[in-house]
Parts: structure tokens; C-alpha cells; sequence
């Protein structure tokens, strides 16, 4: 019931933000071009609208919604299986390794190598981000119990020693330096058709693996032990879950740049509103994150007098909201 | 031969000659076992004695570094994780959960080794939880987040979930050893009425003398990973095997009142 909320209010969301812009369109008009892009039929629409509707407009929007719906649904997914309401992609560092491996790339590019960059940018992403995910783990405490703050801090240590080395890359990037600053911003303005191909495969295959196995996770929160004496191979799972979400951030990061805290503050909040119920929260999650950013999104491209990237914006508004989460565990002495 | 070839495989869980290591610390040491059905079992001994490692050895959660450990006569290595799981449930010592999750859902997860990928809980299953619950006393909590009890409530919870399980055998890791003495017999109540209805067999890794004397029928002792003896309370819970195992004197004599035998230290050698 909650999920077809969800889902009609997405939907909403995404008509209405393909009417706002720099050139109006009425919904009607939005909601003919696709028509008939899809089906042929009705009326030949003006090629003008057409164009902004198809080509523009609605690549950003989908992405905004698949990216959005990533990330939220990664970040439920850590919180779940590292037993700690603060755990995301942003926090855990492996945004920052994603954005490290896609400026590594983008430097390679400037001096010697010569490869297909909507290609190699993603795998690049990805080699970064479970790169750091071991390194973050390792410092963590390597397999034994993660504990929440020792997990926190490794994630920002590691994105701390992240961040300065994409210093480095920018400082060697020269004149290809403004690309590199895309990463570290986020933005979506430069999504197009091609990148859905490779999001939405993505995105929707790693929601499905994450639903499969959210009973699971229900039962992982519990504590490792408890999990494996009711016949959970929890070692397996959580590498696996943790190899899909990483997959899901690189991919979400190489479409649009580092966009922080959208997976602490979607689960977060639902989990609060819903029950922490992995088998209702991770559909809730991809579904609310969609919509917060394409939302957001909107808001930076149509309604603010000059676009504001998308990463500074969620970082402005979650990361106060991740403070008082943490302000909150310590008062409940957890 | 016949017959003892039957029953020896007619015991629950054959241990033979089972070393078990941390690193290079030898925390288990040539332990050869049999623990029968409907029994109920203490496993006594210092802190660092080996207690966890043999109830983690049991349920397959450490795998031991040489010997044998047979369950319903098949290794334990060749039983799947969810296969093992309709057999044995585990109830640790501390049971702490992360969100807030319901009492009923926790104690429904004891369901998941009986459920397919696909399915869910049916009316079979409901009413078990609900049995359950009951049995435990917890069910006017059920619709409470577990985070918010307190502790003899929230190892009532884990009990239960362990109980819905429907195991042959229940592993108590000190499960009772934080709770005050109200929670930790009525916890032993609803443990004994299973082991008595339903032939439940209950293995215990156990502080508390007295409490071992009042709620097993069978106690081992180890010491330093060693099995230093076993057998029934009478012939194992005597003053000699606790100062060989504590280094600590004791007297014991049997109790009317409680109906078993009851260890007491003299006051004056701790400086009363």
C-alpha cells in the first residue's frame, strides 16, 4: 500500500519535473511526446518540445530517480548488514573511492591511455570503491564485530587520505581539472541515454538481489552468531551484499559524481516513519530516494536562479541531519 | 556389535579426540564426547575453560582443527547450515539488536530454517510463535520493540526465538548469567518443561554452581580446554572436582529444600 504511495508520488514527481525548466511545458504535452514516442500513436508533436522532453529533460530525470533510488537502497542495505544506523556509501568512504578511481582514470587519460570513457569510467569507479571498501574494513577491525564508531572513523579517515590524493590528481590534471571537480560535486546534469543503459540494469538488478535476501538481513540484525545457528551463511551474504552495493554506488557515481548522504537520511527516515522491516524498507528506500532526488534535482536545475550542483545540496541538508543522528545514538547510550 | 554399533550412532552429537586452536593458543584439546538425547547437560568451568568454543564447535560455527565431531551420526561438516538449524538453536548470553524490530518479529525469525526462499509464515506457523510466546510470558510484549525491554525480557525474547526454532537441542551460551534470579528460573522453568514434554536436549555452558546442580542432569568440567570429568551431579559435583577445577574449597551437601545438591564457600577464606 506504503510502496504504491511511493510509487504514484514518484511518478508524479518525475511528470511535474518534466514540465518545469526553462521552457515551460504542460503536463499534457509531456505526457503526449511519450505516448507517442512509445506507442506511435496521437498527435505528431512539435519536434522543439519533443527534442527538450526526450533528449533533456527526461535522460536527467530517470537517472535522477535510478541514481537517487541507489544510493538509498545501498545505504539500507549497509546499515543492515554493519548493524549501524550510520553506515552509507558517502560515509563509509566508498563514494570518495568510486570518485578516486573515475579522476584516476580521467588523469590516465590526460598523460598516456587512450581507452572509451563511458566505459573504462565505470569499472574504474567500481575498482575504487571496492578497493576502499576492503581498506575501510580492514582498518575497521578486519571480520570480527564493526562496531559503529571504529567503522565511521575508518570511512572518514579513508575518505579524508581519499580526498587529498584527488588533490594530487587534480593538481596533475592541469587544464583537464573542471572534469575533475564534476566528480567531487555531483551533478546530473550530464546524464544521457547511453548512461541509463548501463544504470538501469544495474540499479534494478542490485534491488532485486537486495530484496531477495532481505529476510536475511532482518535476521543479521540480530547479531552474527544468532544468524548463523538459524542456517545463514552470514560471511557469504554480507560479501555478496556488500560486492552488490558497492557495484551499485560505482555505477551511481560514475553516471553523476559524489551525491553524499542521500542513502543515510532516505532509510533513515523511513525506517523511522515505517518500521525497520528490510522486506518493506529497501523497496520504500529505492522509491523515496528516487523521489527526494529527483526533487532535489529539480530544484537545482528549474526553480534556483543559478543550478547549484546536486552533491553540494544534499550535503548541505544531510549533513546536518546525519549530526543530530548521531547526537541522538549518544544520548541513547547506544 | 550390532547392538552397540546402533547405539552408537544412536547418540546425538559423537565428539572424538577434537582439538581446537585460536591462532596458536590450544583453546580445546583431545575432546572425545558422547552427548545422549532428552538429557540436559552443564558444561562447568573457569572463564577461558573452553565453554564457548565447544557450544561454537557443537553448532558448526568453528570447525575444529583435527578429530571427529559426529551429529545423528553424520559429520557435522556434511550438514547444510539450514538442515542444522531445524536441529539445534542457539540462545548466547547477550542478544542485542540494532533497530527496532517487534518482539513477534524477532521471535518468528526462530521460523526461518522451516521456510522456503519463497515462502512465508503460515497458520501452522503462527500459532507456534504465539505458543511460544506464551510459554515465555512475553506475550503482552509482543507488539514492543526488543531494544526498549529490559534484560531478563529481552533473553526471554531469545529464548522464545530459540524454542520456535523447534530444535532437538538447545545451546545456552550463560544465557541467564545477567539476569536476576526471578527471570533466570523462569527461564529454567519453560527449558525444563520442554526437556521433560518434548525431550529437548539442553547442553549449558554455565557460571553458577548451584544453578548447574538445579537445572541439568549431567555436568562436564573442563579446565584449560581439557574435559577434566563428567558424569551425573552426584558423582561429578563434589569438593574435590571444584578445588582440582577453581582452585577454590567448597562444601557440598544436598539441599531439602531445593531437592538437589548445593554447593557454599566458607566466608572466613575471603577475608569475611
Amino acid at each position: 500500500m506504503i510502496g504504491v504511495l511511493l510509487s504514484v508520488l514518484l511518478l508524479c514527481a518525475m511528470l511535474i519535473s518534466a514540465t518545469m525548466g526553462f521552457m515551460k511545458i504542460p503536463a499534457v504535452d509531456v505526457v503526449a511526446v511519450i505516448v507517442h514516442k512509445i506507442t506511435g500513436f496521437g498527435a505528431v508533436p512539435d519536434p522543439v518540445v519533443a527534442g527538450i522532453v526526450l533528449d533533456v529533460r527526461l535522460p536527467r530525470i530517470i537517472g535522477a530517480a535510478l541514481v537517487g533510488g541507489a544510493l538509498a537502497v545501498c545505504g539500507a542495505v549497509f546499515q543492515a548488514i554493519l548493524r549501524n544506523p550510520l553506515a552509507d556509501p558517502y560515509t563509509l568512504g566508498i563514494s570518495s573511492g568510486a570518485a578516486f578511481g573515475a579522476s584516476l582514470l580521467i588523469v590516465l587519460q590526460v598523460f598516456v591511455l587512450i581507452l572509451p570513457t563511458s566505459l573504462s569510467i565505470p569499472v574504474f569507479a567500481f575498482a575504487g570503491s571496492i578497493a576502499t571498501l576492503f581498506v575501510v574494513l580492514a582498518l575497521a577491525g578486519g571480520d570480527r564485530r564493526l562496531s559503529s564508531t571504529s567503522l565511521i572513523l575508518s570511512g572518514v579517515i579513508v575518505a579524508a587520505i581519499l580526498s587529498a590524493a584527488i588533490g594530487f590528481l587534480k593538481f596533475l590534471a592541469d587544464e583537464q581539472v573542471g572534469i575533475i571537480i564534476f566528480w567531487l560535486m555531483g551533478s546530473l546534469s550530464g546524464i544521457s541515454w547511453t548512461n541509463i543503459a548501463l544504470l538501469l540494469p544495474v540499479s534494478c538488478l542490485g534491488l532485486v538481489i537486495c530484496l531477495l535476501f532481505s529476510r536475511e538481513l532482518n535476521i543479521m540484525a540480530t547479531g552474527e552468531r544468532t544468524a548463523a545457528t538459524l542456517g545463514i551463511h552470514t560471511a557469504r551474504l554480507r560479501w555478496m551484499l556488500l560486492l552488490v552495493c558497492s557495484l551499485m554506488t560505482a555505477i551511481s557515481v560514475a553516471v553523476s559524481g559524489i551525491i553524499g548522504f542521500v542513502g543515510l537520511i532516505v532509510p533513515h527516515l523511513l525506517r523511522h516513519l515505517f518500521g525497520p522491516d528490510n522486506r518493506r524498507l529497501i523497496l520504500f528506500s529505492f522509491l523515496g530516494g528516487a523521489v527526494l532526488l529527483v526533487v532535489a534535482d529539480t530544484l537545482t536545475r528549474a526553480v534556483l536562479p543559478s543550478e547549484v550542483p546536486i552533491g553540494v545540496l544534499t550535503a548541505l541538508i544531510g549533513g546536518p541531519v546525519f549530526c543530530v543522528i548521531f547526537k541522538k545514538r549518544q544520548r541513547d547510550g547506544r | 556389535m550390532a547392538g552397540r554399533q546402533a547405539r552408537v550412532s544412536g547418540s546425538l552429537w559423537r565428539l572424538d579426540e577434537v582439538d581446537f586452536c585460536y591462532g596458536r593458543q590450544p583453546v580445546l584439546g583431545d575432546f572425545s564426547y558422547q552427548f545422549e538425547r532428552g538429557c540436559c547437560y552443564g558444561v562447568l568451568g573457569p572463564n577461558g575453560s573452553g565453554k564457548t568454543t565447544l557450544l561454537d564447535l557443537l553448532c558448526g560455527l568453528l570447525v575444529p582443527e583435527s578429530g571427529a565431531i559426529l551429529f545423528n551420526g553424520r559429520p557435522l561438516a556434511d550438514w547444510r547450515p539450514r538442515a542444522l538449524a531445524r536441529q539445534v538453536a542457539l540462545v548466547p548470553q547477550e542478544f542485542a539488536v540494532d533497530f527496532d524490530f517487534s518482539v513477534r518479529m524477532v521471535v518468528e525469525m526462530g521460523r526461518y530454517p522451516h521456510l522456503g526462499r519463497f515462502e512465508d509464515l503460515d497458520d501452522h506457523d503462527h500459532v507456534l510463535v504465539r505458543k511460544v510466546m506464551t510459554e515465555l510470558a512475553i506475550d503482552g510484549l509482543a507488539d514492543r520493540p526488543v531494544n526498549r525491554l529490559s534484560g531478563g525480557e529481552k533473553q526471554r525474547v531469545a529464548v522464545a526465538r530459540a524454542l520456535a526454532q523447534e530444535p532437538a537441542v538447545l545451546l545456552l551460551d550463560e544465557a541467564t548469567s545477567n539476569l536476576d534470579i526471578f527471570h533466570t528460573l523462569s527461564i529454567i522453568g519453560a527449558v525444563r518443561s520442554r526437556v521433560r514434554e518434548k525431550g529437548l536436549t539442553v547442553i549449558a555452558a554455565l557460571h553458577d554452581l548451584n544453578q548447574a546442580a538445579f537445572f541439568c542432569d549431567r555436568l562436564l568440567f573442563l579446565k584449560q580446554g581439557q574435559l577434566i570429568c563428567h558424569g551425573l551431579i552426584d558423582e561429578v559435583l563434589l569438593p574435590d572436582v571444584i578445588d582440582d577445577v577453581y582452585g577454590v574449597q567448597a562444601q557440598v551437601v544436598y539441599n531439602d529444600f531445593s531437592g538437589c545438591r548445593q554447593v557454599s564457600f566458607r566466608a572466613s577464606d575471603y577475608g569475611r
